[in-house]
């Protein structure tokens, strides 16, 4: 039991990193809270599945199939924010209405083209590897290495390039930034365009382990935005650790190892995890790395 | 009385499109039984009633007061539980259970309002769209009680028939609505509530500032908004005879009320009317359009020079089949070329304010027909 909640918190912790990431970053930096986040995850898993599936799909192989889904989801949540986004981005109600909209589409197109039934691809190493005694799933290493490479690089990205550091100068103060001789409208474009691929990349990791079926982005939009309110909205380091602390509530609560909760556990994690933010939002609305930007007040 | 009520129509309904649209609707809904008694179409406008209660509750709290609130169906949800639990495990009938699943969701309101007053902006929409999932939740695991995604079946009807529930709901929507669009007056000699309202939402701070107790007001805005909202839910638990999580708790749900309000048009209590009164039957008929367009396909004669024409039925034909894209899409458009709202657009297009004496006037006159002023 120990050893499964250790493998899923890391596993499911690790998926859930970097979908806050993109999350927080997109919030921190053009101050929009995207609802399709998990849409463009969604989109990502499904487009894998297309483009690995030999039945449904054209059946590539593997490598090819995960640049060319992550691109062109990429390009798609470019397009969507070029198109729909940038112009309304100063009214909150109106950018969550739209970006809601947005993820119906998704998932309607989706419904469309692949029905309701849950679809999913092969593993994309089969086996599993022995360490310490405890069997792993040779796709959960991979994941796990993936999630650690993506998140290594938009680390250095974002602390060590010239274009990261105008990132987050855009997001500490637009104004000031624009001033520094900053594109403000350009960066908040690539910023959008690295949080969708890292939703990209969540999407293709996740393929293969998730089931896939058009209604899977909204728990996980749900525990992406208990986890960047936990670590602050806008927080990277924040959203990470906040990711690794709900996998494992959520593995906790599923897995249920003491029996409390009367086979209730798959659909508590959700009680249980929006409650962790109800209490941190009362408690400590900055959450635990972020911090109250000046108008949101009260 | 009865001349002064004609003449009340003669001069300050007739001049004015908007009221005049307005008796028209109000007399087509409730003389609509007299055109068909076709249960699919009464069953349509019987469900439009409770859900426009339930959209302009959301409006009235989040229109107004500006706290958007993105878990309404908790209050719905709530009062849709406790009545239908009510019934199961106490045998209460209608009457008794609904008053107290209204109360309930109010007390819903009121335990929402703890942490939703410390919070604004984003954080106040991330917290509110929490707790419906979270009961959401509880539902789901408590499976002996509530009957999880099953719901709990064969609540007793508030009526004998169903122009009978018609009625009632047509009533009670029409009683909310007045009330509703009472308390939201700015202008209004009696009630002040609906200036605080517009207070709060523009800038709080100044609110404040002016001596008014912002926490109280807002408090009594989700009081109001849980009492409406929870009025629909216990409304909708006894016509369609069962609760479901799927039809009450979920965020599809929550967000229905809201693509209604912004469709017809935010902090106007008429365009939420006009928002549920359009796109709810839209989606409800989509089956029927989908079989209209299909006859429509088999009537077009398969020549070749009608190619695009059966290629564009078959094509809606389709789409038909998932009335939720058209919404999504529907919204999509209404936020970027309309962000007033269908209802304040048409109504802009149509009518005009006399500079003067405020007063409104059809937008194709060129005078003002109380004070002469000229309107251009």
């Amino acid at each position: 039991m120990l050893e499964s909640i250790i493998v899923f918190t890391l596993v499911s912790g690790g998926i859930y990193a970097l979908l806050a990431l993109g999350f927080s970053l997109i919030f921190g930096v053009a101050r929009v809270l995207n609802l399709a986040h998990t849409a463009f995850f969604m989109l990502a898993a499904y487009g894998m599945f297309y483009l690995v599936s030999e039945e449904m799909g054209i059946g590539l192989g593997n490598i090819p199939s995960i640049i060319i889904t992550v691109v062109v989801v990429t390009l798609l949540g470019l397009v969507s924010y070029k198109l729909f986004i940038d112009r309304i981005r100063e009214h909150h109600a109106a950018v969550l209405l739209l970006t809601i909209a947005l993820a119906l589409v998704i998932q309607e197109v989706l419904l469309w083209r692949f029905q309701g039934d849950v679809r999913g691809i092969p593993s994309l190493i089969p086996g599993f590897t022995e360490i310490l005694g405890i069997r792993v799933l040779n796709q959960y290493l991979l994941t796990l290495g993936m999630v650690a490479v993506v998140i290594i690089i938009v680390w250095l990205f974002l602390s060590k390039t010239k274009m990261g550091i105008a990132i987050r100068a855009t997001a500490n103060d637009p104004e000031i930034a624009n001033l520094m001789g900053i594109s403000v409208s350009r960066i908040l474009l690539i910023t959008m365009g690295l949080a969708t691929a890292l939703a990209a990349v969540a999407g293709v990791v996740v393929a293969p382990l998730w089931p896939l079926r058009p209604i899977m982005w909204g728990s996980p939009l749900m525990m992406i935005m208990v986890i960047v309110v936990l670590g602050g909205l806008g927080s990277i380091k924040g959203s990470i650790i906040g990711a690794f602390i709900i996998g494992f509530v959520a593995t906790v609560v599923s897995l249920d190892p003491f029996r409390v909760l009367g086979g209730g556990g798959p659909y508590l994690n959700v009680t249980f995890v929006l409650l962790a933010m109800v209490i941190v939002l009362v408690v400590r609305p900055a959450g635990l790395f972020g911090t109250i930007f000046e108008e949101e007040r009260l | 009385m009865l001349r002064r009520l004609l003449k009340d129509f003669r001069w300050d309904v007739l001049p004015v499109p908007g009221r005049l649209i307005a008796v028209i609707f109000f007399v087509f809904v409730f003389s609509f039984p007299l055109i068909t008694q076709h249960p699919y179409y009464v069953r349509m406008l019987t469900y439009t009633s409770i859900f426009t209660i339930f959209a302009v509750s959301w409006d009235l709290l989040s229109g107004y007061t500006g706290q958007i609130n993105f878990g309404h169906a908790l209050f719905f949800g709530v009062a849709a539980y406790t009545s239908a639990l009510l019934y199961k495990y106490l045998g209460w009938q209608p009457w008794a259970t609904m008053p107290i699943g209204v109360l309930a969701a109010v007390a819903a309101g009121v335990i929402t309002c703890f942490p939703a007053l410390k919070l604004r902006g984003p954080y106040l929409s991330l917290i509110t769209l929490a707790f419906p999932l979270m009961l959401l939740g509880i539902v789901m695991a408590f499976k002996n009680v509530t009957g999880a995604e099953y719901g709990i079946p064969f609540l007793p009807s508030i009526a004998g028939s169903r122009v009978g529930e018609y009625y009632i709901c047509l009533i009670v929507m029409t009683v909310s609505v007045l009330i509703m669009w009472k308390l939201t007056d700015a202008g209004s000699r009696y009630v002040r509530t609906g200036l605080i309202f517009h207070a709060i939402r523009e800038d709080e701070i100044a609110a404040r500032a002016t001596g008014i107790n912002t926490i109280r007001y807002k408090l009594l805005a989700f009081v109001i908004g849980g009492l409406f909202a929870g009025i629909a839910g216990a409304l909708f638990a006894h016509v369609r005879g069962m609760v479901s999580p799927g039809t009450t708790l979920t965020m599809t749900m929550s967000f229905q009320a809201v693509i209604w309000v912004i469709f017809g048009g935010i902090v106007s209590i008429y365009g939420a009317v006009v928002g549920v009164y359009t796109l709810y039957p839209l989606v409800y008929l989509s089956d029927r359009v989908k079989d209209l367009f299909a006859s429509l396909y088999e009537a077009v004669p398969k020549t070749s020079a009608l190619v695009p024409l059966r290629a564009i039925l078959q094509f809606i034909q389709e789409v038909a089949e998932y009335p939720i894209l058209v919404l999504a899409v529907i919204v999509i458009v209404i936020l970027l070329f309309m962000p007033e709202g269908v209802g304040v657009w048409v109504r802009n297009k149509i009518e005009r304010q006399c500079p003067r004496c405020k007063l409104t006037n059809g937008a194709w006159r060129r005078e003002c027909r109380a004070c002469g002023a000229s309107l251009h």
